[in-house]
Formats: C-alpha cells, structure tokens, sequence
C-alpha cells in the first residue's frame, strides 16, 4: 500500500525535527535531553513489541536492559574489548533469558507473565550485587578515555544523539514492516483475544514468543547503547525497577501497540522528568517517580490506549467543531 | 538447637507471609486479578501502626486493629475509584492499574517517611521468652501466632459462613451468584476491603518484631507472589502452608548462605515453579 506525500507528511517533519535538533540547540543540556529521550524511546519501542503489539505486560524488561549493558563492560574488563564487542553476546543472552521466562508462562494467562518478569528481574538485580566477577554492587566500568574510535567513547554528545537516532530509525523500521505483515495481524489478534486467535489457527504460543525474543533483543541494544554513553553500570541502573517502569508509562502514556506511541511518549515525559529534577534538585527523582505512578494509574482507568488513541477520538470531534464554527461564521459576516 | 532456632524464627515470620498473602489470593481467586500493590498495602499497615503508636499511644492491640480498619478502608476505595473500572478492561489496564498504583504508594512513602529503616517504640511485646532451650522474641512469637489464627479464621469465614458462600459464589458464576440475590459488586468490593485488611494487620503485626523502610513493600509483594504460586491460586488454606514453608526456607537460607541469599533462593523458587507446576503444589493440574 502506497501512501500519499500528504499522509507521510507528519512522519517527514517529525524525521526532520529530529534530525535537526542538537544542531539548532546546541546546548550541553539540550543534547544531553536529546539523548536521553532516543534512549528512552528507543527502551520502550522495544518494550512496545511485546507488551503493546502482543499485549503481554512485561513489567520486568529492565533484565534485558542489564544483560545488554552489563556484557559490554564485563568484555571490556576481563580482555580490554571495545565494549560495541560484547553487543552481540548481551542479545544472545537477552534471547536465551527470554525463552527461560516466556516458554513456562506464555502456556498461562498474561498476569503469569507480568508476575514472573517482575520477578526474574529482581532476582538477577539481587544477584548481581553479591556477584564479584560483575563487580557486585560496585559495578562495571567502561574505557575512561577513547582508545580508538572503536571504543564509541566520544567527549560531546552529538556522535550518541545520531548514533541513538540511526537505532530508534531502524527499530521503528522493523516495528512497521511486522506491522504489515502476517506476524503483526498474529500480534493484533493475540491481543484482542487468545482464545479466539487461537481458534483461528494462530500459532498462539510461537508468536508470543518471537515477539517476546525481538523485544528482548531489542531492548538489550538499548542497554548497550546506554552504557557506551556512560561508560558505567551498576545493579541498579542496569536491573532496577525503575528502568522497566519508564519503559512501561513512556509507551503507555504515548499509546501500547502503536508504532509513534513511545516517540510520543518519550517526548513528553523525558523534559517533564529533567523539568521535576532541575526544579527540585537532587530530590525530585523521587517526586519524578510519584508523578510516574500517577500518570500510569490515570492512563489505566481512563485512556489504556494512551495519548495516541484519545487524539485519534479527539481529533475528527475537534474538526468537526471547527468546521461547523467557520460556517456559523459565513453565514454572519 | 541452633537449628530448631532458625526452624522456629522461620516459621514464625512465615506465618505473616501467609497472613498477607491470603489477601493476595482471595482477589486473585475471586476475580482474577493480580494487585501489585498487596506489598505496598503491607507496608502501609506498618506505618499506620507507627503512626498510631507515635501520635496517640495504645498497645499493639489498637494499633493492630487501627492499622486493619485503615487498610480496609483503602482496600475499598482502590476497588471503587480504580479496580471497578478496570476489571473488564485490557489486559494492560488491570496490570498497569495496580501496578501504578505500587509505585505511587512506595515513593509517596519516600517522600513523607524517607528511605530510613524504623522501628516501633517499645510496645509490651519488648523482651524475649525462654521456651525449653530456645529464645524467642516476644513480638515475634505472639506476632507468628495471631498471624496463624487470623489466617485460619479467613479461611473459616470463606468455608463456613453466608458471606463466605456469598464471596465464593461471585467468584465461581457471577452471573449466576446475580440470580441468587447477591450483589457482586459488593462482594468483590468486600473481599478488597478484606485482602487489604489482612495485608495492613499483617504488617501492623511485623512491626511491632521488625524493622522497615518503604521499600519493604516490593519485597513483601514478591513474596506474597511465590506464596500464592506455591500454595495454589484462590486457596487460603494453600497460602497458609505456603507463607510456612518460604519463611522455612528463607530462614535456612539466610543462615547457611548469608542473609542476602535469602530473597534470591524464594524468587529462583518462584521461576522454578512456574516450569514445572504453575498451578502450585496444592493445585490441581
């Protein structure tokens, strides 16, 4: 299906903004924000593929976050490799991890899922603060300064911002290519009803798995593009809970399943998170996550689509009005 | 004797994970429905007892009871403001719900209470009672036993009374429980009003022999998740001889491989059970 420049439109201004950003604000503080929003829309795209497409609630992603940004480092300290080395083996084992989750739980209902994911997710964070060989709950450290540019290890921030950029392009490339095929209808009917996709003949368990694999996949490159930038990982910054929650209300709050919904999300919540931190200084993390737990128990009673769903209500309502506005006006004048 | 010690301890605060767990269960098997918040209840109860205690006095009885009215009360609300409306929603609504709300309740307890530990001030439960050889903490040995009798009184009030029927009746055939006269809005919200409760004495009753700080209440969560998984979901009795058994283990864990080992053997029993038996170990499969 070939669309029309006008319906791509949005699409070419939002590549446009993006790409243009860090050069028309060239500010340290500015970039920073604009790296930190590609991460986390990059984290909850590939959150987006399980849990928004396929509707299985992950609340428990931050365990593939981890492992991408943990085997990196751990390359980089045992042999001195380049940390992008050890992106590969970090996928390798985000995959094997999400079959040891998925294969036992995608037999039950979803909240199977989103409990054992939660709970795999703690029990590695744990773990990995009494590990010696990660470095326990130091943690991991990255080359301090660039030996060569294969060690991604820049002094700005513009290199991360189009690196970061190049990603999120391509995961929302592969998002919209499974859109339109057979697997993203799979996707959609899983999640509209197992029961009745399976009795269409949909191969209910493998699909959920493969989306399960991809989202892991995914979302294990954004813990090792994380860790490139920062060059550190400790327990918490790699497994915590935390990491899983904004992944989870950044694609909500945007709109679960939608291709733009976690660009919208991220959009939003990235400044409005650096805004509570800069306003409340050191302490407004833990208001940041206060205003998160608000913002998701609202998305859940009122607007589980997210802000993407209620603009597509709103807008034919919104044209409407305007519309009929202009002709009250004719008539007037 | 050291042994029969830890066996003993262990036991005993097993005994208020099957408390709080129970509540756990009894949404998750009247409506299936997880609350991801259960932690977080248990947690306020701890609070609303200090708060009782610090603010206008009283004994563990009235702060125990303040602390399961107080919870009770929220449980209701959350089943009305929240609950209610998701139910028959998506599947990311009703996990996003609770779970939001976890998050909401955790660092608002941050914010007021900080991230320090705190313990009761000394209630009547203070010193430690010599029982043969062994020594137990009075607050831990009258906390494990009224945890017992509560839990088992739940299990009577679900098997043996009119509103126990009227609980069980929703859960198997709401429709059908509708033609029978009862009201299973009501009910439902009853058994929140319940689970809350049984989570906010629980942790009223861990207060007065632990010390907390708010992030107990992920902890506490998790583990009411491996209790009820163990013990079967929906099954009060189930949970009752689960919340025994992973206090069991956590002690002996703790004590052969160090404290910090003990969160880490429950949760890898949790995984473990979900492959081979999913529908716990009282649960038919």
């Amino acid at each position: 299906m070939k669309r029309s420049l006008p319906a791509r439109l949005p699409v070419v201004l939002l590549a446009a903004a993006l790409l243009l950003y860090p050069l028309i604000f060239t500010g340290a503080f500015y970039r920073d924000i604009g790296v930190t929003f590609l991460l986390a829309a990059i984290s909850a795209s590939a959150w987006n593929i399980v849990g928004g497409y396929a509707g299985q609630v992950s609340v428990g992603h931050s365990m593939f976050f981890g492992l991408g940004a943990y085997t990196p480092l751990l390359f980089y300290s045992l042999w001195g490799w380049p940390p992008m080395a050890g992106i590969p083996a970090g996928i390798a084992l985000s995959i094997a991890l999400a079959l040891v989750v998925g294969l036992p739980t995608f037999r039950l209902t979803g909240h199977y899922f989103s409990m054992a994911t939660i709970a795999v997710a703690e029990l590695i964070r744990i773990f990995t603060g009494t590990w010696d060989f990660v470095g326990a709950a130091i943690g991991l450290q990255g080359p301090a300064t660039a030996r060569g540019w294969w060690d991604l290890t820049f002094r700005g921030e513009l290199p991360y911002y189009y690196l970061f950029l190049a990603v999120l392009a391509v995961l929302l490339a592969v998002t919209s290519v499974i859109e339109r095929r057979r697997f993203g209808l799979y996707l959609r009917a899983i999640k509209a009803s197992e029961r009745a996709a399976r009795s269409l003949g949909v191969p209910v368990r493998r699909t959920k798995m493969k989306a399960l694999v991809l989202s892991a996949a995914f979302t294990s490159i954004a813990g090792s593009l994380y860790v490139i930038k920062t060059g550190f990982i400790d327990p918490d910054s790699g497994f915590g809970i935390l990491i899983s929650v904004q992944m989870v209300i950044v694609a909500a709050l945007g709109g679960a399943g939608t291709l733009f919904g976690p660009l919208i999300g991220a959009l939003i919540l990235i400044p409005l998170q650096s805004a509570t931190n800069t306003w409340f200084g050191g302490g407004g993390s833990g208001l940041t996550y206060i205003l998160y737990g608000g913002i998701i128990v609202l998305i859940a009673r009122f607007e589980p689509g997210g802000l993407f769903e209620l603009w597509q209500r709103l807008a034919p309502v919104l044209r409407n009005a305007f519309r009929n506005r202009r002709q009250v006006w004719g008539r007037h004048v | 004797m050291i042994y029969l010690q830890v066996i003993v301890g262990g036991l005993l605060l097993g005994a208020v994970y099957a408390l709080f767990s129970s509540g756990l269960t009894l949404i998750w098997g009247m409506m299936n429905f997880i609350n991801f918040a259960h932690g977080e209840f248990v947690m306020l109860g701890m609070y609303v007892a200090f708060l009782v205690v610090v603010w206008l006095g009283g004994g563990p009885p009235v702060f125990s009871i303040a602390a399961a009215l107080a919870l009770f009360v929220l449980g209701v609300g959350v089943y009305l403001a929240l609950v209610r409306h998701v139910i028959r929603g998506p599947m990311l609504a009703q996990i996003l719900s609770t779970f939001g709300l976890a998050l909401l309740l955790r660092y608002t307890a941050f914010w007021i209470f900080s991230a320090n530990f705190v313990t009761l001030p000394q209630t009547s439960l203070a010193g430690t009672i010599k029982l043969g050889g062994l020594f137990l903490p009075t607050a831990q040995l009258v906390t494990g036993i009224v945890a017992i009798a509560l839990t088992l009184a739940l299990h009577l009030l679900l098997t043996r009374t009119t509103v126990g029927s009227k609980l069980l009746a929703v859960a198997e055939d709401r429709a059908a429980a509708m033609l029978m006269g009862i009201r299973p809005d009501r009910m439902q919200m009853l058994a929140w009003g319940l689970s809350a409760g049984a989570a906010g004495i629980a942790g009223a009753l861990m207060a007065t022999a632990y010390p907390w700080s708010p992030s107990v209440g992920e902890t506490f969560g998790l583990i009411a998740f491996v209790v009820v998984a163990l013990g079967g979901f929906g099954s009060v009795l189930g949970s009752l001889y689960a919340g025994l058994i992973i206090g069991l283990i956590q002690a002996i864990s703790a004590f052969w491989l160090g404290a910090i080992y003990k969160d880490i053997v429950v949760y890898a029993l949790f995984v473990a059970l979900l492959w081979f038996r999913p529908q716990g170990l009282m649960g038919k499969a």
